[in-house]
């Protein structure tokens, strides 16, 4: 038998700072950041909104049975699961980095209905259980490339789109895929409120041509490190288009539709100068306010850990270069 | 309404500038280099740094319509200090950038500075801000006689550089930017007759 006699240093269980105090201390930075020194900017809706969820109890993701993919797989440094999950662009809510992972806790996946429709032969409607269980999962380690040049490496779980797509019966005159994000204002602050969502106008939507979709790499995701989606990594269901801009890998999907016609997609409809339908990454085409020539890799350490690497063409998966064979991709960016 | 400031007013105050000016940045620079920032400790620091900047550009700026709106004289002493913070935390700002977030990849620094107009711009913001605190002591105040007043109005060039920088640097949330531009626009608007009488010595100096 183990007897502990406590040290007269030992922290007593009682005098461990509680989880909600010690992750309240970011919010209290960002409101000294607005408030403290200047107590000028009196409303902020979405700083508001996550000084009050910092108590809630936090979205519950359960373990997944999947295979490893070495095929597809780098075999860098991943982004520590923390940092994946609190870095999120994910408008529907709020813009800041921090508030998805601070708004998107109470956010309900089951039950979900994904619409597979358009110009196929069998459209197909999925529920939330099998989202999961349709095909056999696999892990694969991608790196994700931000269009604000930053970058991490996760290790996703999911499947390949061309299954679903193929188990569809695509018609031959399908040529486009869209992508359409949930539409829940109740659940979503950004879609009820254009201050806190950036101004966007909602659903979030998507497009591939249908070659890019069927290829090996593109990845229905339904999970990350070994559990299922975090709603702020777009649970329960998100694309993942490893050689593009984060942007274009859509998150918690409702429809997937065939199309004939390019469909419009949500950053290409706010600023077309930006950001293009393809947005393959590429270093080559700087975005109009910044280079794409390097990027900020995320992983652990602190200020003083940072690594600027170099940008590689479609993100270093040049497998699926022969996609793109005699495009102009300066046009086409 | 009538506010008497004595010496010891004016003290505690300074006081209490240099307090909530220096601990928070003291402090997200610590926590930035424990890695407790997070996703992106970068990110963070340049938002920070760059807002508080805004903030104190802002606050300096609201130093002399509140001393001439409440007949305060001596709140006038506390307006150079706000600015030289304000200028710190520009320089945090810029040395963040170029340190954390551009790795000190010195032509990849200069082709933004130069390529990017929102950089630029904020860039421009940023000399004029130094130029300033390296004149505002009382000794080049003597030195520069009449010039020191119109070298020091650039402020208000700058402050508009800054909300142009700001606002050209987001993606699609202008809100923010927004309430800046108002705040800065009623702050430029109380001083109308000096800007207006500015503007119009420019036009004659050209022509």
């Amino acid at each position: 038998m183990l007897i502990k006699i406590p040290k007269k240093s030992d922290e007593s269980e009682s005098q461990v700072t509680p989880q909600a105090v010690y992750q309240q201390r970011r919010s209290m930075l960002k409101a000294m950041g607005f408030l403290g020194t200047s107590a000028l900017l009196a409303s902020q809706p979405v700083r508001a909104l996550s000084w009050f969820s910092d108590d809630q109890e936090m979205f519950k993701t359960t373990p997944l049975s999947f295979t490893k993919t070495t095929e597809f797989s780098t075999s860098e440094t991943l982004t520590p699961l923390d940092k994946v999950s609190s870095h999120n662009n994910f408008y529907e809510f709020g813009t800041a980095k921090s508030d998805p992972k601070e708004n998107a806790q109470q956010f309900k996946v089951d039950p979900w209905t994904l619409t597979i429709d358009g110009l196929v032969e069998k459209p197909i409607t999925l529920d939330y259980d099998a989202l999961t269980t349709l095909f056999p999962l696999e892990e694969r380690i991608y790196r994700l490339r931000c269009v604000e040049a930053w970058s991490m490496v996760i290790p996703w779980i999911g499947f390949s789109l061309a299954n679903l797509i193929k188990r569809a019966n695509p018609l031959s005159s399908a040529k486009y895929v869209a992508f359409e994000t949930l539409e829940d204002p109740k659940q979503m602050p950004g879609q009820r409120n254009p201050f806190i969502g950036g101004g966007i106008d909602y659903p979030y939507v998507e497009g591939l041509r249908l070659d890019e979709a069927l290829h090996p790499l593109t990845l229905m995701s339904v999970g990350l490190y070994g559990e299922t989606l975090p709603p702020q990594n777009g649970a329960p269901i998100r694309l993942v288009v490893p050689w593009k801009y984060g942007f274009k890998s859509i998150k918690s999907i409702v429809r997937i539709k065939l199309t004939d016609k390019q469909p419009p997609t949500t950053w290409q409809k706010l600023a077309a100068n930006e950001y293009g339908f393809y947005a393959n990454v590429n270093p080559a085409v700087a975005h109009p306010r910044w280079s794409q020539a390097s990027e900020r890799r995320i992983t652990s350490g602190g200020l003083f850990n940072q690594s600027r690497i170099p940008t590689l063409p479609f993100n270093g998966y040049d497998e699926v270069s022969e996609l793109y064979k005699g495009m102009d991709l300066r046009r086409y960016f | 309404m009538k506010l008497r400031l004595t010496n010891k007013h004016i003290f505690g105050l300074k006081v209490f500038i240099h307090l909530t000016a220096l601990l928070p940045l003291i402090w997200v620079f610590y926590q930035g280099a424990i890695d407790q920032l997070g996703g992106d400790p970068v990110k963070e620091i340049l938002h920070f740094t760059g807002i508080s900047a805004f903030n104190l550009l802002l606050i300096s700026l609201l130093v002399a319509p509140l001393a001439k709106r409440f007949k305060i004289a001596p709140l006038m002493r506390v307006r150079r200090l706000l600015g030289l913070y304000a200028f710190v935390y520009a320089m945090a700002h810029f040395l963040s950038y170029i340190f954390f977030e551009l790795q000190l990849a010195w032509q990849l620094i200069i082709s933004e500075i130069i390529k990017r107009p929102y950089i630029t711009v904020g860039f421009s913001a940023f000399v004029i801000l130094m130029i300033l605190a390296l004149t505002s002591t009382s000794w080049a105040q003597r030195k520069l006689g009449r010039i020191w007043q119109s070298l020091h109005n650039l402020v208000y060039l700058a402050a508009i550089l800054v909300a142009l920088h700001y606002i050209w640097s987001v993606k699609s949330d202008v809100l923010q930017p927004l309430i800046y531009w108002a705040l800065l626009l009623i702050l430029l608007s109380f001083r109308r007759q000096k800007i207006q009488q500015l503007i119009k010595k420019r036009k004659k100096t050209l022509a």
